[in-house]
């Protein structure tokens, strides 16, 4: 097997960022995309912005329950508790 | 606050180790007869449920019924949940089975085969170089990128994904599910799921920045 590989193109690179973030790119292509990040500022920046969007998205978590959400499971206990007895 | 963070959640690797189970504890107590480790265990995981239960009955009213049937059933099998997957994704595989039983709505499923590229081709040369990059936008502390001001943008964009792309992003991104147990919910295999998350994730990136150039 040759030991030199071409060189992934961004437009490959876009493809590939999940897989690179999810640590399911195999070690040869591993070090392909880490080598053509290392030249390219634009792929880069595109990797840093699904980083951020993956965080902005992570921002969309929301209010805790509501007391009175709160009471009503704490109903759906005690209905399951009295099943019980 | 600024987005340059990395997602900050934990995650584990597709297959690495199962670490213990977050909820195990409270698990413990609900079945020891504690309410009060009932209510605990259901505002950690309600309003991911109340999300995911959205995506498949037609109203907001329904998908809360679809909760707290799941919840009840939960209490009457907790007895035979043996841990073998984590409590979350046990919650919320019943929950899916609820829902696709409740089906008032018909849940499309798209193929991955329909996912398009993540950035439109036209922006790239032959060699397949950028020749429109990225505008920078990351290192902004611009107000434009408070996560308050994306947080609508985003979700637009979300209630357009088809569901299951949209269902693997919340999971993943939102609720901060692992790929295995979003597998294990949504019964898609690890590659689906890498494709759906690669589509949906990609999709939203233009979406912020598309906002961001219109701004």
């Amino acid at each position: 097997m040759l030991g030199l590989r071409r060189e992934f193109s961004c437009q490959e690179m876009v493809e590939l960022i999940t897989d690179y973030l999810e640590g399911s790119l195999s070690r040869s292509q591993r070090r392909r995309f880490e080598a053509h990040l290392a030249g390219c500022e634009n792929c880069t920046e595109y990797l840093a912005q699904m980083r951020a969007t993956i965080a902005a998205t992570g921002e969309l978590r929301t209010e805790d329950l509501s007391p009175e959400m709160r009471e009503e499971f704490a109903s759906i206990f005690r209905r399951w508790r009295a099943e019980q007895d | 606050m600024g987005l340059s963070r990395q997602a900050a959640r934990p995650r584990r690797s597709p297959g690495g180790p199962a670490t213990a189970d977050p909820d195990g504890e409270l698990v413990e107590r609900v079945r020891a007869g504690e309410e009060q480790a009932f209510v605990e265990l259901v505002s950690r995981h309600q309003v991911a449920l109340l999300r995911l239960a959205r995506t498949y009955v037609a109203s907001a009213a329904i998908a809360e019924e679809v909760t707290q049937d799941t919840w009840l059933a939960v209490l009457r099998g907790l007895d035979g949940f043996a841990g073998r997957s984590t409590f979350r994704t046990w919650l919320m595989q019943i929950l899916v089975n609820r829902a696709k039983s409740t089906g008032v709505r018909e849940h499309r499923t798209i193929a991955v085969a329909d996912a398009g590229p993540a950035v439109e081709a036209i922006r790239f040369d032959v060699s397949g170089a950028w020749m429109s990059p990225p505008q920078h936008w990351v290192e902004d502390s611009d107000e434009r990128l408070s996560a308050q001001v994306l947080a609508a943008p985003i979700r637009a964009a979300l209630d357009e994904f088809p569901e299951r792309q949209r269902e693997v992003v919340l999971l993943r991104d939102v609720d901060g599910l692992s790929a295995r147990e979003v597998c294990e919910v949504l019964d898609i295999s690890e590659a689906n799921q890498r494709v759906l998350l690669h589509r949906g994730r990609s999709r939203l990136r233009q979406r912020i920045e598309t906002e961001l150039a219109g701004a």
